[in-house]
């Protein structure tokens, strides 16, 4: 086995301070990115983050590392794009709830199905922050927003749930109040070989007055304290997917080893394709053009 | 020039494809030149399917307007194109199931009815479709081409299906080719086969081929007519050729699929149609802020909306100048023909890669599916691949490497990501030379303005670069034929025609619609006495971008919407007009009231009934002259009704059966 090297979070120093609100939970997110690149020994040239729009997509530009800030839910289709064109790339996706579960569902849901090598972590404060405040695809029932004067009656969509029957191959829930064991949700979401979703807890102090800190701290606990959780089981993940009252699981939901698209893509058995030899060999090229006779 | 053109039209389902592909592919092997237009529709099965195959000893630039034989696989072919067929040519048709009224067809065509079951009888069991076949036979005879070429191309074409179907089809061809012989003259053509080896290949094909020839190593897309074919060859030849094909679940990821691609190093590439490119648009706007090379390839297909998805249209250069929001740089060209589109795609792929920026190329139905002959050495694989200035290392003491550094030529020596020490964002927001975002906490007008030249600067670059327009022809005529995209061929033709009957004519072609070639173009238009435009759109759009460009109008248009691509004598016919002065004429022709009659019997008839005479009639109350089309039975010919179509609006006033018609 490779020996791992780990590096000081410091490696991921940008010069950039996060432009984030005092107290925002992105700020825990963004040290346990770092935290979890570090424990893995991945290099900032070796690191892709890949955002989209909102509050939380701006993180790639506080982490010194490879980085395109995207467009508005399209974080996920471009990070494909970059895995295909260079799979030696640690390809780990930020963005938040509107970014991920609204505009960027449908990419959400097929790149889970296509079970790249992908980390996507979703900043999950049920709310849209930039915009000031309006319902997302989080909020729960009932809640008043900007946009919900009389209360959201929207069902909230499941991220958990949807990604256990939607293919995901790594499903994780953290939280921003406790940071060491997000990192570690983090490193395992990154380790994993496939698709891997870790949908963060990262309370918006500025326009969500109910899922705070204490709301969260109150009703979380994790999965890992529980020795009877098996996170093999789909029909087991599934069900304690839909926990959420009173008590409410973080950790790993549910694991399964699949083949990665990139292992079934015959053109990247020769390595990444960035690396390739361009264009066609004389005899390949000849034999193409024998079609059209 | 000695040339043929053959119509062969059925239901879709009838195998007609295949059919086609076969004649084509004895007749290029001959050494024959092909131009094939099929016009088709948007079904599996049904409907009518109209494909032209011209050929001749020379380069044959359109589908042209002639119909020398025609085969028909079924009686609405007999009745709408027997008539198109010229003097001195045939009408071949399985006479079990179809009937060729003697009033179809001119007096000099031959008729020329097959007993297919007879034929087959001794053959076995054999499939229906192969009644085709049976008739392939036979116009290779009428044709005077060689029939053993046509078993070699059975033979290759089923092959993989074993032997004993290689041998059934051929003996089926022969079966039709001896009864031709038996019963028949052939029509007189005397060739002088060169037996020249040549492809026939399609504008998709040629520019899939192109891009894989200059290293495209990633391809994206989502299933669309005119572009799916692109799609499908690539897929076809993904691993030996050693790119990765996507297909994607929509073309919002396909576009910034090919995004994250092209960013990440690879040449990237995806190809949509109108409806698939407007969903792309805010990728390209993405690509061209954080200058990620990327080509898309849009090919126009009829609009707008959902329009009509198997017609050809230019009407997408407004969409195409008009993608995403704001100023970016970006460069749109629309190639002519096949050999043009397997260049342009390999030269997208550089100017994407120097100018490090969206390409957009402009094709359209007509010159992605039509297939034609080109010569053996047309497309050469050693293309130059110029992927810009790339920055290879970085030593640890050079400072911050800045990927978007401010310079003279405004493109930024590009260090690929994963080079050590130059880690950089990208971002969609705009940014200073470090890719540090200049949106929100720190904002800076004249960073702003130096980032937006910087970017915009690119294209000068890219326009000293490319080859202006030409004139083509004759100097100094009296018309002057302006087009854009595949309509070169076909205003060649038409320009030629011109001149033979007197009207001295050139053309002048744009295949670069951004940058635009403001200088070149106007001193070339400042001399031309007449300018008329050719397009296959409503609204002139090139006329209207050359327009915004220069400040140069063209004196008048030839313009066509149907869904149909220009024929050289549609061309020619409207420029007769221009030139003596006669107004555009709106009016519904005789041919096309007889085509709206087909419309109406198809949706309100059945297919009991077909048109006969159509007159200047007046039975109904209309506010406008009207076309009285009298329907008769198909099996009988007796009269069933009179129809009444509006001379001006088109519109279908009336259907009077022979019960109700008024006996006064």
């Amino acid at each position: 086995m490779e020996m791992t090297i780990s590096l000081p979070i410091s490696t991921y120093e940008s010069i950039i301070d996060p432009d984030w609100c005092p107290g925002c939970g992105d700020f825990g997110v963004l040290r346990g990115v770092k935290m979890a690149a570090g424990k893995l020994g991945i290099k900032p040239e070796e690191l892709f983050t890949v955002s989209g729009i909102g509050c939380s997509s701006n993180l790639p530009g506080y982490i010194h590392a490879y980085g395109v800030h995207s467009l508005h839910g399209r974080a996920v289709a471009v990070a494909s794009g970059i895995k295909f064109a260079n799979q030696d790339m640690n390809v780990v996706i930020t963005g938040g709830d509107g970014d991920g579960y609204g505009i960027g569902l449908g990419h959400f849901v097929h790149a889970m199905r296509r079970n790249l090598d992908l980390t996507y972590i979703v900043m999950n404060n049920q709310i849209y922050g930039l915009t000031t405040g309006q319902a997302s695809p989080t909020t729960m029932k009932e809640v008043r927003t900007k946009s919900t004067p009389r209360g959201n009656v929207e069902m909230p969509l499941n991220p958990i749930a949807l990604a256990i029957v939607s293919g995901a191959t790594y499903v994780s829930r953290a939280f921003s109040g406790e940071p060491r064991h997000m990192a570690d949700v983090i490193a395992g979401g990154i380790a994993h070989k496939g698709f891997a979703l870790v949908d963060v807890f990262s309370p918006c102090v500025t326009y969500n007055k109910i899922n705070t800190y204490p709301w969260f701290k109150k009703r979380v606990y994790k999965l890992e304290d529980d020795p009877d959780y098996d996170a093999t089981d789909h029909r087991g993940a599934l069900n304690r997917a839909y926990e959420w009252g009173d008590r409410i699981p973080l950790g790993l939901f549910y694991r399964e080893e699949q083949p990665t698209y990139e292992e079934s893509e015959p053109a990247l058995k020769e390595g990444p394709l960035v690396h390739q030899k361009l264009g066609l060999e004389k005899d390949l090229f000849d034999d193409l053009m024998e079609e059209f006779v | 020039m000695r040339e043929v053109t053959l119509g062969i039209g059925g239901a879709a389902g009838d195998g007609l494809d295949k059919t086609g592909d076969t004649f084509a592919k004895t007749a290029s092997r001959l050494g024959l030149y092909l131009y094939a237009y099929n016009s088709y529709q948007s079904i599996i099965r049904g409907g009518h399917i109209w494909l032209r195959v011209r050929m001749g000893e020379e380069k044959v630039y359109s589908h042209g307007d002639h119909l020398n034989l025609l085969i028909a696989l079924n009686q609405d072919t007999l009745e709408r194109h027997a008539r198109e067929v010229e003097p001195g040519g045939a009408v071949l048709f399985n006479s079990d199931k179809l009937t060729l009224d003697s009033s179809l067809f001119e007096s000099q065509v031959l008729p020329v009815p097959m007993p297919v079951r007879e034929l087959l009888k001794p053959l076995g069991k054999t499939l229906p479709v192969m009644q085709n076949t049976v008739s392939l036979g036979a116009a290779i005879f009428l044709l005077g081409l060689d029939f053993e070429m046509m078993a070699e191309v059975l033979a290759d074409t089923f092959q993989h299906k074993g032997q004993e179907v290689v041998n059934q089809n051929i003996q089926v061809a022969k079966a039709g080719y001896n009864y031709a012989k038996e019963k028949f003259v052939p029509l007189g053509y005397e060739w002088n086969f060169s037996r020249t080896r040549r492809p026939f290949i399609t504008g998709n094909e040629a520019m899939a081929l192109g891009a894989v020839a200059a290293g495209c190593k990633f391809y994206s897309a989502y299933p669309m007519t005119p572009a799916s074919t692109i799609l499908h060859w690539m897929v076809a030849h993904a691993d030996r050729c050693g790119i990765v094909v996507k297909q994607c679940e929509d073309e919002i990821a396909v576009a910034n699929m090919a995004v994250g691609a092209g960013l990440a190093g690879v040449r990237s590439m995806c190809a949509t149609s109108g409806g698939g490119f407007a969903l792309m648009t805010e990728a390209i706007g993405q690509a061209g802020m954080i200058e990620a090379p990327v080509v898309f390839i849009t090919v126009q297909r009829g609009g707008p909306s959902t329009g009509i998805p198997t017609k050809t249209e230019q009407a997408d250069l407004n969409q195409a100048l008009g993608a995403s929001q704001g100023d970016f740089p970006r460069i749109i060209m629309a190639p002519a023909d096949v050999t043009e589109a397997y260049y342009t795609a390999a030269e997208a792929l550089n100017l994407a890669d120097k100018y490090q920026l969206p390409v957009i190329i402009l094709s359209d139905l007509l010159l992605s599916e039509h297939p034609e002959t080109i010569e053996r050495d047309a497309l050469k694989p050693d293309l130059v691949i110029d992927r810009g200035q790339l920055v290879t290392e970085w030593p640890e003491g050079n400072g911050t490497y800045k990927r978007y550094a401010f310079t003279e030529s405004g493109v930024s020596p590009r260090a690929l990501p994963g080079t050590k020490n130059t880690v950089y964002v990208s971002p969609t927001d705009d940014h200073d030379e470090e890719g540090i975002l200049i949106s929100d906490e720190y904002t800076s007008p004249p960073v702003r303005r130096k980032v937006q030249e910087k970017r915009m600067k690119k294209l000068e670059g890219a326009l000293k670069e490319l080859p202006p327009p030409q004139i083509e022809g004759p100097e100094d005529t009296d018309v002057t034929l302006v087009g854009w995209g595949s309509c070169r061929g076909v205003i060649r033709e038409a320009a030629e025609m011109l001149r033979s009957e007197g009207i001295a004519t050139n053309q002048l072609h744009f295949k670069y619609l951004l940058p635009f070639h403001v200088k070149e173009a106007l001193e070339i238009l400042n001399g031309c006495r007449k300018t008329i435009g050719v397009e296959v759109n409503y609204t002139g759009q090139f006329a209207k971008h050359l327009r915004s460009e220069t400040g140069f109008s063209l004196d008048d248009m030839v313009l066509k919407y149907d869904g149909e691509p220009f024929e050289p004598a549609f061309i020619v016919n409207r420029v007769k007009e221009i030139v003596g002065g006669e107004p555009l004429s709106l009016e519904v022709t005789r041919e096309e009231a007889q085509e709206i009659a087909y419309h109406y019997i198809r949706t309100h008839l059945g297919n009991s009934v077909r048109p006969a005479s159509i007159e200047v009639g007046n039975g109904v109350p209309a506010e406008e002259p009207t076309w009285c089309i009298e329907l008769v039975s198909r099996k009988g010919g007796e009269k069933t009704g009179d129809l009444f179509v509006g001379q001006r609006t088109g519109s279908t006033y009336a259907w009077k059966p022979v019960s109700t018609v008024s006996r006064d």
